[in-house]
């Protein structure tokens, strides 16, 4: 079996730091990581290489600094690992994005594709179905767990008030949740393997079949028109007022902050 | 493409077992608002399996139009049979605008759709407004965990398409003198559209989460006194849709399990909205909630360190603000 | 010179703290207060190489170099000092002398094991007459057939009961004085080879430290470390190395102690103001910092050496008796920033003054670094 993994490198918003004085994201020594929900599935994709014995490619597009997470999934078991890179695709929206990764997911064999079901930085959700739409695969998103059962994937799809247990033969296209499993860690010896054994291949836009108008900022329709930061946290006021007043307070606060 | 071919609002109607799903009413409401601004309708577009008898309160919620498209492969939701079928209807309908509602199905459905017609789609969004001088649609939204918003636009190809946020914009009034008209829409899916197999379907009310991981905290302390205090809190919770924590002092009290701790030797939380109850705040508390969004602090001391530390500081009794809280709580809905 | 991390030793850490963060920091607090062993944390960081660091590929190690160890062990101990000597007596003071002065047959026998860390590895040197003075071994060795028979005990044994295998010294001829001291490989389970008392300990308290006692413990030939009257030496070379490993120690006890004060600085307020906005505080922290990142310099500066093959012994004892002193510092400065709560077990601190009073004393007391220094300034 064939897996693709599409991962991205996602600076760790949980370490970051709002400046206090003016509102803005402090990103300096932020760390970078891999996305939660693309490690879950990278952590799927080699449980059934365990299993199974299945190859498994990540392929990520971004700067070359992107590397990193790629060596990171390598070390923690990974077989192949590709950078796609290139001047051509930056300023990509998911649908260029999706449509740059499908390009270079053609020149490879698959029988599973899996990507996170959304990055912490853009919290789209959109990239891994617009890539099962380019390659015109069967998809199924929001997955929480995954079984195969020797010809096809058993998955528990999940809904706000449910889920469905789901059966979808290859290639498809799934796209995983951070619930689904806890991600292994690297090991040592898969650290020094990532480093001294395996390369990572580079691919630029001359490796890839694909519409030059389709790609980078001129091949996305949305456009950022501006970004803002919601702006310093000032301190809070303290009221002294009756409970039936204290609780209108509240609430009118909550709707203000669209928390209700 | 000619975008000025393009013209109204396509709500895409999201139904759960022939139920209408709050969210899509709620992008009526809006939907409604921004037809107005472009002095056009609005167009609810609803997909199931005989789901015609809901066509009626879409025009009350306010669609213009209601277009249905039944067939026993959309009773259940799978992307392919719903991608191909609402994509037909807006190719032919040609909306300048696609609302969509941010859920499980909707953030599934709207990427799909959007690269099959080769448009833009904003993910997730909390406010809408129109340009005032180009018309187009300006779609803001969170991004990076809610740290900073963006505005997006998409200025050359059509229709843009948006999914929302539940829960953000608001439901128009129920008018059932509002009339509209109701076209069905003939659904054209084979067999082979069907590429997954749905083997079983569970329902399952929303399933015990870690505190940490929960998008509202209701937080006792030392300050409620008893540990019947604990079940209001409980009652506010619920009502809020978030779970009960508790300070170290609550836990050593016995009020409150210690998986449920927050602070220094509990657990470090974050969520959107902490409401602090009779917490004074020692450093301990305080470093397990402070990165929390908007925190709330009903404290009867006013000197208490709490206040600091919170968005909104109540100086009262938590045994008369909680209960009244839940009142009014209750009462907005 | 080159003072930047690689990106190989940049991941190791990422991925040394991801582990130490979530897998050992959550139970320090209970092995300290339980006196624990955390048998299955041992298994988890066998399970992802942690055991065989230095050790070659060949072997079953992971093939790295000792500063990645050096590094591992730091990390362990910024969290949890215990299990950071663990892996450190069970690296350097068992895998370490097995490779370096073993046969082949030994090293195939006794370092895959090791190193995957399916077994635990232990040493034994010191005895209730003979600490600093490793000369006054009373523990004897005498050859019978093929067979050594040990007779003696061993005190302040570290893995001790936990460990499959202990390099343990004895005297197989008492009239060569150090000359007379030969190392031996001795699997656990072996008749006549019991553990003694078990110590109670200030701190590391979850490390398990006992006695070793041989009667009439009989060990094949083939398992004599090196040749005989050679181990002194042996044990010498082997605690070079250790003392890299205990001087991780000290220098992750150190930087825990930092990490875990400046959180608590920034939220401790008195008289109106956060404890880090007194200048007090400030220097005070400066301090720690400054005199933990020279630990740091010297420890990995001692690694450096032994992977370049270079003469270490004053380098890594320079290391150790400077990172020591520094645990002990800034511990004790980590304690009265945190006032009253650093004296309680509520905060990490408290441990972390207790934990590092050892790195003072094991594997070579500071006095004994001071020995070590002093005699290659004076040679």
């Amino acid at each position: 079996m064939n897996i693709i993994v599409c991962i991205k490198q996602v600076p760790d918003t949980t370490e970051v730091r709002l400046d206090p004085k003016t509102g803005t994201l402090i990103r300096e020594g932020v760390p970078s990581i891999i996305n939660p929900d693309d490690k879950s599935g990278l952590e799927a994709a080699l449980k059934l290489k365990d299993e199974f014995g299945a190859h498994v490619t990540v392929l990520t597009m971004g700067p070359q600094q992107a590397e990193v997470a790629l060596r990171e999934a390598l070390a923690m078991g990974a077989d192949r690992a590709i950078l796609l890179t290139d001047r051509a695709f930056a300023g990509s929206d998911t649908w260029a994005t999706s449509c740059t990764l499908a390009a270079a997911i053609k020149n490879l064999e698959y029988d599973l594709i899996i990507a996170g079901r959304q990055a912490i930085d853009g919290d789209t959700a959109q990239v891994g179905p617009q890539i099962a739409e380019h390659l015109k695969l069967p998809q199924v998103s929001y997955v929480e767990d995954l079984k195969y059962d020797g010809e096809a994937f058993i998955l528990k799809r999940v809904f706000e008030d449910g889920y469905h247990i789901v059966r979808v033969g290859k290639p498809c296209l799934i796209t995983t949740l951070k619930e689904m499993n806890e991600a292994r860690y690297m090991s040592v010896m898969g650290i020094f393997d990532a480093y001294r054994e395996k390369e990572i291949e580079v691919w630029n836009l001359k490796d890839i079949t694909v519409e030059r108008s389709h790609l980078g900022l001129e091949g996305s329709p949305t456009k950022v028109k501006k970004s803002f930061t919601k702006g310093a946290k000032t301190a809070g006021k303290v009221f002294e007022v009756d409970h039936k007043e204290a609780a209108k307070l509240i609430v009118d606060k909550l709707k203000e902050k669209y928390i209700i | 493409m000619n975008i000025t071919d393009y013209a109204g609002v396509a709500v895409f109607v999201e139904q759960r077992d022939n139920e209408i799903q709050k969210v899509s009413l709620e992008l009526l409401g809006e939907g409604r608002r921004l037809a107005e601004k472009l002095n056009t309708k609005v167009t609810a577009i609803l997909l199931g399996h005989a789901v015609a008898d809901l066509a009626n309160e879409l025009i009350y919620y306010g669609a213009d139009e209601v277009i249905i498209a039944e067939d026993e492969m959309l009773d259940k939701y799978v992307t392919e049979p719903y991608t191909k079928v609402f994509t037909g209807i807006i190719t032919a309908l040609k909306p300048e605008i696609v609302l969509i509602g941010a859920t499980a199905i909707g953030r599934d459905l709207a990427p799909r759709v959007s690269a099959r017609v080769y448009t833009g789609l904003t993910a997730d969004c909390t406010t809408l407004a129109i340009d005032e001088e180009t018309k187009n649609l300006l779609m803001t939204r969170p991004a990076f965990g809610g740290n900073i918003m963006a505005t997006i636009i998409c200025p050359e190809h059509r229709p843009q398409m948006s999914t929302v946020r539940p829960g953000v914009m608001l439901v128009g009034e129920r008018d059932t003198n509002r009339s509209g008209s109701i076209v069905n829409h003939i659904t054209d899916l084979k067999s082979s559209d069907m590429n997954v197999e749905i083997l079983e379907v569970v329902k399952e009310s929303k399933k015990k989460v870690k505190i940490e991981d929960a998008n509202v905290l209701v937080s006792g302390g030392r300050g409620l006194g008893k540990k019947e205090t604990f079940e209001d809190l409980q009652l506010l919770a619920k009502e809020l849709g978030g779970l009960v924590s508790g300070s170290r002092a609550a836990v050593d009290a016995g009020w409150i399990d210690r998986e449920f701790q927050v602070g220094q030797t509990g657990k470090t939380v974050r969520p959107g909205l902490y409401i602090a109850c009779g917490i004074s705040g020692a450093i301990q508390h305080v470093a397990g909630m402070e990165e929390s969004e908007f925190i709330v602090a009903i404290n009867k001391n006013a000197t208490a360190p709490i206040f600091e530390f919170a968005d909104l500081g109540i100086v009262g009794d938590v045994n008369k603000v909680i209960p009244a809280l839940i009142e009014e709580l209750k009462q907005v809905k | 010179m080159n003072f930047k991390l690689s990106q190989e030793h940049i991941m190791l850490q990422k991925m040394y703290r991801e582990f130490a963060e979530n897998e050992v920091k959550p139970l320090a607090e209970e092995v300290d207060e339980k006196e624990e062993f955390p048998v299955e944390t041992v298994k988890k960081l066998a399970k992802f190489g942690w055991m065989g660091i230095p050790i070659p590929k060949a072997y079953g190690g992971a093939g790295g170099d000792n500063i990645a160890y050096a590094m591992a062990i730091e990390e362990l101990s910024k969290v949890c000092a215990t299990t950071g000597v663990i892996v450190s007596a069970h690296t350097s003071l068992c895998a370490a002398p097995i490779l370096e002065f073993g046969t082949k047959e030994q090293k195939e026998k006794y370092l895959p094991p090791l190193a995957k860390g399916e077994k635990l590895g232990a040493f034994g040197l010191t005895e209730a007459n003979a600490g600093t003075d490793a000369s006054a071994q009373q523990t004897t060795a005498v050859l019978d057939g093929d067979e050594y028979v040990l007779d003696g005990s061993k005190i302040f044994i570290t893995n001790a009961g936990y460990a499959d295998i202990y390099i343990i010294m004895a005297m197989t001829d008492k009239s060569q004085g150090t000359r007379g001291i030969t190392a031996f490989i001795v699997e656990a389970g072996t008749p006549g080879f019991t553990i003694g008392k078990k110590e109670a300990k200030m701190g590391i308290k979850g490390s398990s430290t006992c006695e070793l006692i041989f009667e009439n413990c009989r060990i094949p030939k083939e398992n004599l470390l090196g040749k005989e009257g050679k181990g002194f030496g042996i044990a010498m070379k082997t605690l070079d190395g250790g003392r890299i490993g205990i001087a991780a120690q000290a220098l992750g006890i150190a930087q825990g102690a930092i990490d875990v004060t400046v959180n608590y600085v920034k939220e401790r307020k008195q008289f109106g103001k956060a404890l880090s906005y007194f200048q007090n505080t400030q220097f005070q922290l400066a301090e720690m910092a400054a005199k933990t990142e020279a630990s740091r310099l010297l420890v990995y500066k001692a690694a450096d050496f032994k992977d370049n093959n270079l003469p270490y012994s004053n380098e890594a004892a320079m290391a150790k008796l400077f990172a020591s002193a520094t645990a002990m510092a800034v511990t004790t400065m980590a304690v009265q920033l945190h006032g009253g709560y650093g004296y309680t077990r509520e905060y990490p601190v408290e441990r972390m003054m207790r934990d590092a009073k050892i790195t003072e004393i094991y594997e070579g007391t500071s006095e004994v670094q001071k020995m070590v220094i002093a005699a290659n300034l004076l040679k």
